[in-house]
């Protein structure tokens, strides 16, 4: 059996998808969400093989909730309208409907994922594009002004503005905020792109910091400095960083 | 406020060269009933310097007063006041400087009724050039806030089909035609109905301004159904309108944006049920509309003060009512509030 969750926060859009999965005895539907919190639980729960995803969703919207998981399954989005996440689609090769959508062009997105469904292989290229969508969509308007993290289980939605400053965890990024520090599989690349240039900047190979938190600057070894935040944390400076520091500051 | 009539340039021309021949005019008549230069320039200076700070000064105050009746009355008065004054000071200037001058003092003493109707005629015109120019110029920015909100509700129209009757909302709301298609059918030619009706509702309204508080409340009574339709598993909605609807007007499609974003704000910062309160009073002519809805002040820390839906309707109030303090917002932790007042 194929495993299905739907996720969408209308009723009568899943009962749509509902209706057409009618006709595909082999897949069965194990969930049925209204919103990313009820997905994200679900999704980790069931492990599911294929998910129909809806974007513009209560406190999460879809992208954002698929940045939260592990390893997302196979998804087909399901979407009104918006413009930004179809130009990524589009891009991305990745499968969506369009609402409202018939019953043909249904078959025809299934007909696409459902070999890959049945030889495991597949599904390792389907993250791929995966990735690489939410990358593109992570930079459009609505997603780039905040961000959404995981923490035992609960989720935590982080306006930029709240953020002290950011710390490389190897693979992950570190974010630190007034009420904890949250671990996000992204770059630093990406959030020294992301970030308002004139508020954040990449004081170092490992740091980005908030500047307005920025109480005084010290001398530290040769060359290198250190940030002192008004919550008191330290924040290494390196040599250009400083430099770039510097400009935004004014000094 | 009308361009002062003072700061054209063309004006202070135009006043300056008339000031100097007339000024010119006055010594040269000196001269010509045998007085020497000095007391004709001494003469013509003083009164002409009084009488052009009094134009002046009745130009100046035309811009802030404009009286909008018994406008002939007005001129009238400030012209007999205005040369009163420069006539009496003026003589007791001049024959302050010239009391040795016997025949000059004499010579004041029959010219001030001449002087003064002079004097009289000339601001009697200065205050109807400016009385006129002011006139014209707040007529000129009457008609173009007019302009102005006609283009406006134009725009509103076009900023509805095109944007507010969101595609995200024309096209969901398909999809749940489409859904209810397959099982309910009488649902979903139900639904076709509403949404039509709201289509037209509002196509409709290209050329009235104002519409009934009924019929804008009908309107959105059509749009929350709809909206119900999608979400009627999480949104409830509450009409409280002891207003007398059927006599007072309002701008047409003014509180849909209004509702639009309480309904957004309500369905996509909460998780829980989202009550959409709407409520009409009338009270000192004034009639307030107050849309209340959910949200979660978290969500949204940077935006502060009027969202973009809003903004819209705040100008749109402003150019209808020339008034910037007729809608205001105020949240606490999770509700937001609308307030819209209409002037009736």
């Amino acid at each position: 059996m194929i495993k299905v969750i739907l996720i969408d926060d209308e009723p009568l859009a899943r009962s749509i998808v509902k209706e057409y999965l009618l006709h595909y005895p082999e897949i069965e539907i194990i969930q049925e969400c209204n919103d990313g919190f009820e997905g994200v639980k679900a999704i980790t729960q069931y492990n599911p093989d294929l998910i129909f995803l809806d974007i513009q969703m209560p406190k999460i919207n879809g992208f954002e909730m698929l940045e939260l998981l592990e390893n997302p399954p196979a998804i087909i989005f399901t979407t009104a309208f918006d413009e930004y996440a179809l130009k990524a689609f589009e891009a991305h090769a990745v499968d969506y409907l369009l609402k409202p959508f018939n019953k043909e062009r249904f078959d025809k997105a299934m007909q696409k994922c459902l070999p890959e469904l049945t030889d495991r292989g597949g599904v390792a290229k389907e993250n791929n594009s995966t990735s690489a969508l939410l990358e593109t969509i992570s930079h459009t308007p609505p997603q780039s002004q905040r961000i959404v993290v995981k923490l035992n289980n609960k989720i935590k939605i982080i306006p930029f503005q709240e953020i002290q400053y950011i710390g490389a965890e190897g693979d992950y990024v570190m974010i630190y905020t007034a009420e904890g520090n949250y671990l996000k599989n992204k770059t630093m690349a990406f959030f020294e792109n992301t970030l308002d240039p004139n508020q954040f900047v990449r004081t170092h190979r490992s740091y980005i910091l908030n500047i307005q938190l920025v109480t005084r600057l010290e001398a530290y070894e040769k060359d290198s400095h250190v940030a002192i935040l008004k919550t008191g944390a330290r924040v290494p400076v390196s040599k250009s960083g400083y430099t770039k520091l510097k400009v935004v500051l004014g000094i | 406020m009308a361009r002062s009539l003072l700061s054209t340039n063309k004006f202070i021309i135009i006043f300056s060269i008339l000031w100097f021949a007339w000024a010119q005019i006055q010594f040269i008549t000196m001269n010509y009933f045998g007085f020497g230069n000095t007391i004709a320039i001494v003469d013509s200076l003083v009164l002409n310097i009084l009488l052009a700070f009094a134009c002046l000064g009745i130009i100046y105050i035309m811009q802030f007063y404009l009286p909008q009746r018994e406008k002939l009355w007005y001129i009238i008065a400030v012209s007999l006041i205005t040369s009163v004054l420069v006539i009496i000071l003026s003589q007791l200037i001049l024959k302050r400087i010239f009391r040795n001058e016997a025949a000059y003092i004499n010579f004041l003493e029959m010219a001030w009724v001449v002087k003064g109707s002079i004097v009289f005629l000339l601001a009697a015109c200065t205050s109807l050039i400016s009385l006129v120019y002011y006139s014209l110029e707040e007529q000129k920015e009457t008609e173009q806030r007019k302009h102005d909100a006609e283009q406006l509700t134009k725009e509103a129209e076009l900023f509805n089909l095109r944007q507010q009757l969101q595609p995200h909302f024309l096209f969901n709301s398909l999809n749940s035609i489409s859904a209810l298609a397959g099982n309910k059918p009488e649902e979903a030619r139900k639904m076709i109905q509403q949404l039509s009706d709201f289509l037209r509702g509002t196509i409709r309204k290209d050329d009235t301004q104002f519409i009934t508080l009924t019929d804008e409340l009908n309107h959105l009574q059509l749009y929350l159904d709809i909206e119900k339709v999608r979400f009627g598993h999480r949104l409830k909605t509450e009409f409280k309108c002891d207003a007398a609807r059927e006599h007072l007007k309002i701008p047409s499609l003014l509180l849909q944006p209004v509702v639009e974003n309480a309904i957004k704000f309500g369905l996509y910062d909460t998780l829980d049920d989202v009550l959409i309160e709407i409520q009409a009073t009338y009270e000192n002519n004034i009639l307030s509309i107050t849309v209340k809805n959910p949200y979660d002040s978290a969500m949204h820390t940077k935006q502060k003060g009027t969202g973009f839906g809003l903004s819209s309707v705040q100008r749109r109030l402003y150019l209808l009512f020339a008034r910037n303090d007729l809608l205001f917002t105020s949240a606490n932790e999770n509700i937001f509030t609308t307030t819209i007042k209409i002037p009736q």
